[in-house]
């Protein structure tokens, strides 16, 4: 079996071009926006303020995924559950049968992989009103596979009653936790914390999160980018530098994926005469971009069509704006393939 | 008068009948598939009698009371015992027997809560009972709810690691209104559970886990019902278990000496026999 540290180069020590791997706690990075630091953790206090039933529960990772906000200010209602992801989420169940609403947390390689079975069966099949809000979607770290959650929205889009979120910003969180939290049944959403970016109201002002529906952020004759996630701040970037080129660009943010906005994408999609891509931070496998392909062509509609995804591989080690250009979901590479497309 | 004929509350029916009547009716619907864990069905009979008629505040008329206490049963599997005890209880229905694992049936195979009153998980991925009895457990509290939680799981079980998070759990967060049940048969499906993946010493186990063990002959009701009283009874803020070494399809000695019992077959002609052989180990 070749091993991969054969085909490597070993690289020379004073090599300044290189960047550190960074921590994995970093906050995702968006030149030119504002921040808020932990929304999730907010807005969750501020709707446990007004709702007796909301607990929060996580397996040793309170602080990575802004749930240490809520603990901090409502310990009572707070359960480490330690480093156990099974019992994390089954836990959660047997609180939502006594009438509760917990936010499980922890990263979603662990929720994805370790604690599918018992989401699975403990919460989806009885469609418990369980959220689990997970860190590190995607590539968002520099970790290796271990962290990378770049498979999690395939799996959870196979799983009945599953409501799946991939929030774009701190816009996007903060108006999704009560709405989620109404919402009577299980939800699987990512989550950037830390200090995160205001992008979307920057776009579009009057822009709030409507849970299940997708919303045009910015209008264009050229291009129409469907994309989730924090690839709707790549696209919305990307759309900036493509105008200078002439190029006009429209983006639908996407942030349910599943149950997914079919007649929204279908009315965007079928005015003709744009060519439809695709942006997720996710692979190109299951996720959003099979999605829509599956509702465009079921639906007779067929655009001009791309994906960028990435791609079906256990992904790199590294700093996280090394491998956003290496697997081209950086602002540069949006814009110059789109470009190429063309 | 000994316990395992002390009568139950409200009846002038004995355990020892109840557990008979558990026995006959899980080898009806046994008989009704012509297949089916009815071992395990036997084998838990008594624990079942004890459990529903001695130590369960439930009310039949309204399974989803908020003052019940909450039975579990991770091992799905054993649907076909809790359905015979869920009808003994008054909880299901008898007439509904027939249709056990038939379309459109409210029985399962494997047991739903989506599809029976009284059965308040839907178990069968084995090892899943427990955490969510943690939740629940925890839930009570939260609610000063003082009812308890009871969670019926298997040997087998015993080989999940997600049982093992879910006692340091229960330990840790001092859960005194959580009672595990664990049914060791020494039977899985591949064989005996303790030539597939052996958990003894379990009881060292437990205790060294933080939870109040107790190990019992699961057939001698005597035995049970002095062990669901001293789980009950435990002032110490930790989590009970109930070890029950029990035999597979007690009370029908021809299906007992067989070798493999986790399921086990059954000639269309033995049925009969079976519901014979059960009639004249009847108690008075």
């Amino acid at each position: 079996m070749a091993r991969k540290y054969e085909q490597r180069r070993v690289p020379r020590i004073t090599d300044g071009e290189r960047m550190a791997t960074s921590a994995m706690i970093a906050s995702l990075a968006a030149e030119g926006y504002d921040t808020v630091n932990a929304p999730f953790g907010h807005a969750l206090v501020d709707l446990a303020k007004k709702d007796d039933r909301i607990v929060g529960l996580t397996a040793d990772l309170s602080k990575y995924t802004d749930l240490h906000v809520f603990a901090n200010v409502m310990p009572d209602r707070f359960y480490q559950m330690g480093m156990a992801e099974q019992v994390l989420v089954s836990t959660a169940a047997g609180l939502a049968r006594e009438g509760f609403i917990p936010f499980a947390t922890t990263y979603a390689v662990f929720a994805s992989r370790r604690a599918y079975d018992f989401i699975a069966m403990a919460i989806a099949e009885e469609n418990l009103p369980v959220k689990i809000i997970c860190a590190l979607p995607g590539l968002t770290t520099g970790y290796g596979p271990s962290h990378q959650a770049t498979e999690d929205l395939a799996i959870f889009r196979g799983l009945p009653n599953m409501t799946i979120i991939d929030p774009c910003d701190a816009d996007d969180i903060a108006g999704m936790v009560p709405q989620i939290a109404t919402h009577d049944g299980p939800v699987y959403s990512r989550l950037l914390r830390g200090k995160v970016p205001s992008v979307l109201t920057r776009h579009k002002p009057d822009y709030k999160f409507q849970l299940g529906k997708a919303q045009m952020i910015r209008e264009g004759k050229d291009v129409l980018i469907i994309s989730s996630g924090f690839m709707t701040m790549r696209a919305l970037d990307a759309a900036e530098r493509l105008a200078a080129d002439n190029v006009d660009v429209a983006v639908l943010h996407v942030p349910t994926i599943k149950p997914l906005d079919t007649e929204t994408i279908l009315a965007e999609a079928g005015k003709g005469g744009r060519l439809v891509v695709t942006a997720e931070n996710h692979t190109e496998v299951g996720g959003l971009g099979e999605a829509v392909a599956r509702t465009l062509l079921t639906n007779g509609v067929a655009p001009s069509f791309r994906m960028i995804a990435l791609p079906d591989e256990f992904l790199e080690a590294g700093a996280l704006p090394t491998l956003h250009d290496m697997y081209e979901i950086s602002v540069d590479k949006v814009a110059e393939r789109i470009k190429g497309w063309l | 008068m000994e316990g395992a004929v002390r009568t139950v509350r409200g009846s002038n029916m004995t355990l020892a009948q109840r557990a008979w009547n558990i026995r006959r009716k899980a080898l009806l619907m046994g008989e009704v598939q012509g297949q089916g864990y009815i071992g395990q069905a036997l084998g838990i009979a008594d624990v079942l009698a004890a459990s529903y008629f001695h130590a369960l505040e439930y009310r039949a008329e309204d399974p989803e009371w908020e003052g019940r206490d909450r039975f579990l049963l991770s091992i799905g599997h054993y649907a076909i015992a809790l359905y015979a005890v869920l009808m003994e209880a008054g909880i299901l229905p008898e007439e509904e027997l027939e249709t056990y694992g038939m379309d459109d049936s409210r029985m399962p195979m494997s047991g739903m809560a989506s599809y029976t009153p009284g059965m308040e998980i839907t178990g069968g991925s084995l090892g899943h009972g427990l955490g969510i009895a943690v939740g629940m457990a925890l839930g009570l509290k939260r609610k000063k709810n003082p009812a308890l939680v009871y969670n019926l799981m298997s040997d087998g079980e015993l080989g999940e690691g997600s049982t093992w998070e879910a006692a340091m759990s229960g330990a840790h967060h001092k859960l005194n209104n959580l009672i595990c049940l664990v049914d060791f048969n020494n039977q899985q499906a591949d064989g005996k559970s303790t030539e597939m993946l052996c958990s003894e010493p379990l009881e060292a186990k437990w205790e060294a886990f933080g939870w109040h063990c107790q190990r019992v002959d699961g057939n001698d009701l005597n035995a049970v019902v002095a062990a669901f009283d001293k789980a009950r009874a435990v002032s110490e803020p930790k989590p009970r278990v109930i070890i029950f070494d029990t035999r597979m399809c007690k009370g029908v000695p021809f299906l007992e000496s067989r070798e493999i019992t986790h399921f086990v077959r059954v000639e269309a002609d033995e049925w009969s026999k079976a519901l014979a052989v059960l009639e004249e180990g009847k108690p008075q």
